[in-house]
């Protein structure tokens, strides 16, 4: 069974008065995720991502449509602390997330919530600074911290709550190239090692091309799914919504339209760099 | 230039007073701060500040960070001094118009601003040697009792220890926004008091709209993160009582009976 099934969901952010001018942010959006999966949610702005992210863990509630979380419904308030104990969600900005002014203590805090006994706290605690490499921090202030280590310490935050699933809204938006390769390498490592299922939202190509799944939204609906050969192969398609292909990929689309033939498109910098050798021959 | 104010920072250190339960330490700063204001001799007046410097000198915070703190209150301790010189009862030994001097009101001048470093020195120490954190966890658990009469004491600790936690990134911001400002030719430096004041008001606006929607952002990092409140909610560290904070009651002790004793035996100089 799915470990989180969205069944065709509608929902507007529209206050009571003019509902009907409002357009939904996520219309008959309908999706299945497999435990251990790791999904890549694509989209430019404004295109229902986020909302998607919030219904995952019942911040938000659909108008229509259920969603459930490992058989448990999203509406039910019953459930809420639980779909939020299974379901981690990590958001934009590292700094406005961590709640304590030492590190070891921000992620103690999920847990402290949970009335997890103390000497628990504190092997979870340090396990999930483990995970994330930042183990050597855990007394540093998070001011004093890069934005990848904030946003590194944000996700050992969630993780001490021992989620089976994390769900990352755009967290390398506000980073450095640096910073989104530290994000990155801890997320793969989650998901190969300890089958965690992870869902990321991105803007960044390159990080979507390392999933398992790419879903790409437009208008609240999803315009294109399936592997990242699959959907990054339909260059047209997605440059008429505005978005960007892999540079790999781009390159491979350029030589085509130039009719040079350059057989399966490349995703990342070393199959492109077999591609042109295979051009050049 | 905020990041001058020495008074509330924290220095992480090893000394006797850091390892002192931050409990003990808030209990017996308010106790010192009673005593310092129940001094009516100079004998008494000398204990306590000899209390209060052993204390500095036990923290292991560089002294000049003291006298940082103390920096900030000048004025308000030259007014009082000054102030209190005026207002003595006996003999006047200057007088002009109404005003006049005595020797009580010397006196007084002497005790008040004695007392007013005394008390800055002391709260310093307290803030100087306990991480914010622990200050905040220490009142949540001294202030507990008060839960029964429905007094939000886990609301209120949360609130002191996430705006403690956000003071540095909300001072970064401002130096951000002052450049940001400064780079479309906003005037700072120049005009008197007033216009220096109306030149913030751009400052403060960007400041006030991103401080909302940091709050907003941290409310559903905190909903995430299955916060609902104080009730269920258990603690990583569990502070204990020690050797060391019995001795620092006894020591303490030994200051009350100290002062009291002095109070009884020697003349009051005011």
């Amino acid at each position: 069974m799915e470990f989180i099934s969205i069944d065709n969901i509608s929902f507007s952010y529209s206050d009571s008065e003019n509902s009907n001018l409002v357009k939904n942010a996520v219309d008959n959006f309908s999706l299945k995720i497999k435990k251990g999966e790791f999904i890549a949610l694509l989209g430019h702005n404004g295109c229902g991502k986020s909302t998607v992210a919030k219904h995952l863990n019942a911040m938000l509630l659909p108008d229509s449509g259920k969603v459930y979380v490992d058989g448990d419904d999203t509406s039910d308030e019953d459930k809420t602390y639980d779909i939020r104990k299974k379901v981690g969600l990590v958001l934009q900005n590292p700094d406005n997330q961590l709640v304590a002014s030492i590190v070891e203590e921000d992620v103690a805090f999920g847990p402290e919530n949970l009335g997890v006994a103390p000497d628990v706290i504190r092997q979870r605690v340090d396990e999930a600074l483990k995970t994330v490499d930042m183990y050597e921090y855990r007394t540093h202030a998070p001011y004093k911290l890069s934005g990848g280590q904030k946003q590194r310490v944000a996700i050992a935050g969630i993780l001490a709550m021992q989620p089976q699933c994390i769900v990352l809204d755009e967290p390398t938006a506000m980073l450095d190239p640096n910073g989104r390769s530290e994000v990155m390498s801890t997320l793969l490592k989650l998901n190969k090692d300890k089958n965690m299922t992870v869902i990321l939202i991105t803007h960044y190509m390159e990080e979507a091309v390392l999933a398992d799944r790419v879903i790409v939204m437009d208008e609240g609906r999803i315009l294109i799914q399936g592997t990242p050969e699959e959907v990054f192969s339909q260059v047209e398609l997605l440059k008429k919504h505005r978005l960007d292909v892999p540079q790999a990929t781009e390159l491979a689309y350029k030589l085509r339209g130039c009719g040079i033939k350059t057989g399966k498109i490349p995703l990342n910098d070393e199959d492109c760099v077999k591609m042109l050798e295979e051009v050049l021959k | 230039m905020i990041r001058d104010v020495a008074f509330g920072q924290f220095f992480p250190g090893k000394s006797i007073i850091h390892r002192v339960d931050p409990r003990a330490k808030i209990i017996m700063l308010t106790a010192f701060l009673i005593i310092i204001f129940c001094t009516f001799n100079y004998l008494s007046l000398l204990l306590v500040t000899l209390f209060t410097a052993t204390f500095i000198a036990l923290s292991g915070v560089p002294v000049k960070f003291y006298f940082k703190s103390l920096k900030v209150i000048v004025f308000i301790v030259l007014i009082t001094s000054v102030l209190n010189m005026f207002y003595g009862t006996g003999d006047p030994i200057w007088e002009w118009g109404i005003l006049k001097i005595t020797l009580n009101g010397i006196n007084r001048a002497i005790f008040i601003t004695v007392r007013i470093i005394c008390l800055i020195l002391a709260s310093s120490c307290l803030t100087f040697t306990t991480s914010p954190t622990d200050l905040t966890d220490a009142l949540e658990r001294l202030m507990k009792p008060l839960n029964k009469i429905h007094f939000p004491v886990h609301e209120i600790a949360m609130m002191m220890s996430l705006a403690l936690r956000f003071v540095p990134t909300l001072l970064e911001e401002t130096d951000k926004i002052t450049q940001a400002q400064k780079a479309r030719g906003a005037d700072m430096e120049s005009g008197n008091i007033f216009q220096r004041i109306k030149s913030f008001i751009p400052i403060l606006i960007p400041l006030f709209v991103s401080a909302f929607r940091r709050a907003y952002d941290l409310a559903t990092a905190m909903e995430c993160r299955c916060y609902r409140g104080g009730n269920g909610r258990t603690r990583m560290k569990i502070i204990h009582m020690t050797k060391t904070d019995v001795i620092s009651f006894c020591i303490l002790g030994f200051i009350i009976c100290g002062v009291v004793l002095c109070n009884i035996f020697v003349t009051a100089a005011i």
